[in-house]
């Protein structure tokens, strides 16, 4: 009798011939799925990208929550609960995206968060930040995330499946914070002349790690910069630099229809390459900021450190319980 | 309505308000330092919901001629406060921005007991002679199953577990037993409130949170400690948490009280 089964058998292909084949996937605009073979330089900048997206969503809840029981009406304490509450939302469905990413290696969550404490994996430059009056909860909505819907929309179109899904959910509801924060804004700039000096220091306080938050234009800057990788396969299309340009049309105007005033003289839109020209950010401070070097970064980690060991208790009796 | 009784319905609006304020106040200091992340995100959003239900209950007294929702949130001092002595409780010792020594068997014990507590009231004032309370009660009565499952799931796993975690959950409930003699009180206006069938009586409501929690406690063979009043929140006593907590959610809005925020 014919033996039909190797048919249904997949071809065995030499590493060559499946990094051509993810190749040609790439640029087919295919998604690449979990279970799916990817070179082991994918996953990782992937793993990468994604635990550090995911963990400065957690670590991002924490300045603002630092306003959430002070927010000044029921309403304001309403919204920011909400939002605080989004933020830990993404930080969850994306360190889901990690950990499929991260089973090959043998590694879970707890890895993860060891290599927060220990500080090799990085959070944002702006959870860095002191939150020092209520306009710091505005400037956070309207202008930080507003600048994370202009990074994460350029990674809605993601090769990666899983990533580019979760983005999916994270933009649309970082369009109600944005809001959210606007309004916050809104309310101080038409209001007593204290609650508008208030969002002016804001500004001023923010400025720089808004820059900054779209990451160094080439890794001459800073030393180091995925961004070639990422968009070589399709993980992104925009450089930072091309992001950080897209902020200020969007903002720039914005903000200075508030009366506000920005705190570099030197920026203007240039006719003639149709380029924002502007005074570039401290980028030394820059790296010793996501390495912790501010004193709030430090508080910060040691809240969620001293909680994880606190409650270790909880989570081994969860293993008794659930296995 | 005479005077008398619309103060009578006030102290009962007063009593539900702050409490769901402190309560919620207390579980949003929880946000970022819960056991794992996906608690962070279903603990959030019960305090989230909970503020909702106070801000829906000084919304009533604001239409009853109390003053306005935000100023009866923010302002009042702690004497004036009529919640239970059990939701200004501290979480546990630090600041929540600093050095923040939660307990998570307190935070379970407290929250399952009082979201019981809760769920017991609301059944009663979904029958209110006051129509607009007892309206207010059905929306809240929707979200409240799912906080109830919530703690009743982690209080069972909690006591089901390990040694540690029995002895921690039953340091808890003595702690929170402690403090919960005022729960089902009324404070000063209780007869009016009887008379006026705003809810039903203090003894009912008690006894139908005993029949409620006996056969979860008989489960996970738990005795349930004495039931003591330290203070009497109802009528305006506190401990000195309160007043630390009051100062830090009015932070803002004190700043300027006329101003728009």
């Amino acid at each position: 009798m014919y033996d039909a089964t190797h048919l249904f058998e997949p071809p065995v292909m030499t590493e060559e011939e499946k990094m051509e084949r993810f190749k040609e996937r790439i640029e087919n605009g295919e998604k690449i799925e979990a279970d799916d073979w990817m070179p082991d330089f994918y996953r990782d900048t992937l793993i990468k990208l994604i635990s550090m997206h995911g963990i400065s969503e957690i670590m991002g809840a924490l300045p603002e929550k630092e306003w959430v029981p002070k927010a000044p009406s029921l309403r304001r304490k309403l919204g920011i609960m909400a939002k605080v509450q989004d933020e830990m939302g993404h930080g969850q469905l994306l360190l889901r995206v990690v950990e499929d990413l991260m089973k090959p290696y043998g590694k879970t969550r707890a890895d993860l968060m060891d290599d927060l404490f220990t500080g090799r994996l990085k959070f944002h430059n702006v959870f860095h930040m002191p939150t020092r009056s209520w306009a710091d909860a505005g400037t956070i909505g309207w202008l930080v995330d507003g600048a994370a819907i202009i990074t994460q929309t350029n990674m809605l179109g993601a090769s990666y499946g899983p990533y580019a899904r979760a983005l999916q959910r994270i933009c649309a509801e970082e369009v109600f914070h944005a809001q959210h924060g606007e309004s916050i804004i809104m309310a101080l700039a038409e209001g007593t002349p204290e609650q508008k000096a208030m969002i002016q220091e804001s500004l001023d306080e923010w400025w720089e790690s808004l820059l900054m938050f779209f990451g160094p234009a080439s890794k001459e800057t800073t030393g180091t910069s995925k961004q070639d990788v990422t968009i070589a396969y399709k993980i992104r299309t925009k450089t930072n630099e091309e992001l950080r340009q897209n902020f200020f049309t969007k903002y720039v105007p914005r903000i200075r229809s508030l009366g506000l005033i920005i705190p570099d003289p030197t920026l203007r839109f240039d006719e003639e390459t149709g380029q924002w020209i502007y005074a570039q950010p401290d980028w030394t401070e820059f790296k010793k900021i996501i390495q912790g070097g501010c004193p709030r970064s430090k508080e910060r980690l040691a809240l969620r450190q001293t909680s994880y060991q606190n409650n270790a208790w909880v989570r081994e009796a969860l293993a008794e319980t659930i296995g | 309505m005479t005077e008398t009784e619309r103060l009578a319905l006030a102290s009962l609006l007063y009593q539900l308000a702050d409490d769901d304020f402190l309560y919620a106040y207390r579980g949003s200091e929880w946000l970022g330092l819960a056991p794992h992340i996906e608690e962070d995100v279903a603990s959030s959003s019960i305090a989230q919901d909970s503020m909702g239900h106070a801000a829906m209950y000084y919304q009533l007294l604001e239409e009853i001629g109390e003053g306005k929702a935000d100023a009866l949130a923010h302002v009042r001092l702690a004497h004036e406060r009529k919640n239970s002595v059990l939701v200004e409780r501290v979480n546990g010792p630090g600041y929540y921005m600093e050095n923040p020594e939660y307990d998570w068997a307190y935070a379970v014990v407290r929250n399952y007991c009082y979201t019981l507590a809760k769920k017991v009231r609301i059944d009663s004032l979904k029958k209110s002679s006051y129509t607009p309370l007892a309206a207010l009660a059905v929306k809240v009565n929707m979200e409240l199953y799912y906080h109830l499952l919530h703690w009743q799931t982690w209080f069972t796993q909690l006591y089901q577990s390990t040694e540690t975690a029995r002895q921690k959950m039953d340091a808890a409930l003595e702690r929170v037993l402690a403090d919960f003699g005022d729960l089902f009180d009324y404070g000063e206006a209780s007869e009016l409130i009887d008379e006026m069938r705003l809810i039903e009586g203090q003894g009912i409501l008690l006894d139908r949170w005993y029949q409620a929690l006996t056969p979860v406690l008989v489960d996970l063979n738990v005795t349930l400690p004495e039931m003591k009043m330290t203070y009497n929140g109802r009528n305006g006593e506190h401990s000195p948490d309160l007043n630390d907590a009051l100062s830090t959610l009015g932070e803002v809005y004190l700043l300027d009280q006329s101003a728009v925020w």
